[in-house]
């Protein structure tokens, strides 16, 4: 059985309670359809659960399949940096047919943010330990494709759809409740 | 039950029993097509380790995202003077368009004639439906087999496996394979 090799830490992109009863942790690229069709399926999950559900975001871009995916990713780092990362994740994922330098330097400018300094993060490589680190983490725990996710620690086999990930968040919360 | 069914179950049976080559098993040599005119022999990669990626075919999704994962982590495989290899049953012309297609950089090799018969002897071959299992070899620089696992058909291993047993060569004092 696949599990996170890396907790979850104050490092990480977190949503929703720190004290919720399940966090659910995915591994995405944000150029991968599959990704883009997740996102929403979170979304669901998210409003569904409330406060019982904890979700984290790591970066697991497939550079050679998708061209866009580590730009992006700087694009969702740096303005994670300055505090608008859950702002940027989902315009990217909102707008994944329109990747690309424009949207990258739009998404930084609608939040008041330097598009020089994100220019300049790209070329530098500022956030790209963060990102590798996040990559090699997920190697580690075996991630095997995009979008990979894991609950409590365990990866999830299952399809990414919400009936059964619901099904298996409210198995968890009841074995939460009898321990 | 007819008989044919019979015969069906007892194959599916055989292949169970049979499971991939286990650790310090010698590899068996083979030659296979890389390319439409080239071949390449897995003596010829003697003295590092070779990572053996047999799966069921190209352009499935599964398979895809097993190997656009193995792609991505070239380099990484590189560090431990690894080298990736792909193995299925499709032809070298099947394989030359779903690597340029997907924009693989290592060999796919074509276990095509006869069909599966490398796969075969290394325990990766799924008689039934005529396809390479999705089957992980490590083997050291000796050409000795040091991982081996065997992922169920719809589930993609990942590289965790893969990267371990590669950890294990590079810290054993026997097998220390050839850092670049």
């Amino acid at each position: 059985m696949a599990t996170l090799k890396v907790p979850v830490s104050e490092n990480d992109h977190r949503q929703g309670s720190a004290h919720a009863k399940v966090t659910l942790v995915e591994f995405g690229d944000y150029e991968c359809p599959y990704c883009g069709e997740a996102y929403w399926m979170v979304k669901e999950l998210q409003k569904h659960f409330r406060d019982d559900l904890q979700f984290v975001f790591r970066n697991f871009p497939l550079t050679t399949a998708h061209p866009h995916a580590m730009g992006a990713a700087v694009t969702a780092e740096y303005a994670g940096s300055r505090g608008f990362f859950w702002e940027a994740h989902d315009e990217l994922y909102e707008n994944q047919e329109r990747l690309g330098l424009p949207l990258f330097r739009a998404i930084a400018l609608k939040h008041g943010l330097s598009d020089e300094e994100l220019y300049l993060a790209m070329q530098d490589g500022t956030y790209i330990p963060k990102i590798k680190s996040d990559f090699n983490g997920g190697v580690r725990s075996g991630v095997n494709g995009t979008p990979a996710f894991y609950f409590d620690g365990l990866r999830y086999d299952g399809l990414p759809e919400f009936n059964e990930m619901s099904q298996l968040i409210e198995l968890l919360l009841v074995r939460g409740r009898n321990l | 039950m007819n008989i044919s069914e019979f015969d069906d179950a007892k194959e599916t049976t055989d292949d169970l029993i049979q499971g991939p080559l286990p650790a310090g098993t010698v590899a068996p040599d083979f030659t296979l097509h890389a390319t439409p005119d080239q071949q390449l022999s897995l003596h010829e990669l003697r003295g590092n380790p070779v990572i053996l990626a047999f799966y069921p075919a190209d352009w499935s999704s599964v398979c895809g995202d097993q190997l656009t994962l193995y792609n991505q982590l070239l380099p990484t495989f590189k560090e431990y003077g690894a080298t990736l290899l792909g193995i299925s049953v499709d032809s070298a012309w099947c394989h030359q368009a779903f690597a340029k297609d997907r924009n693989f950089h290592f060999s796919l090799l074509a276990d095509f004639e006869p069909k599966g018969a490398v796969a075969r002897q290394y325990g990766a071959y799924d008689s039934h439906l005529g396809v390479c299992k999705r089957a992980l070899f490590v083997i050291d620089k000796e050409g000795v087999v040091a991982w081996s696992y065997v992922s169920p058909m719809a589930i993609n291993p990942g590289a965790d496996g893969i990267l371990d047993a590669l950890d294990a060569l590079a810290n054993s004092p026997q097998s220390t394979p050839a850092k670049n």
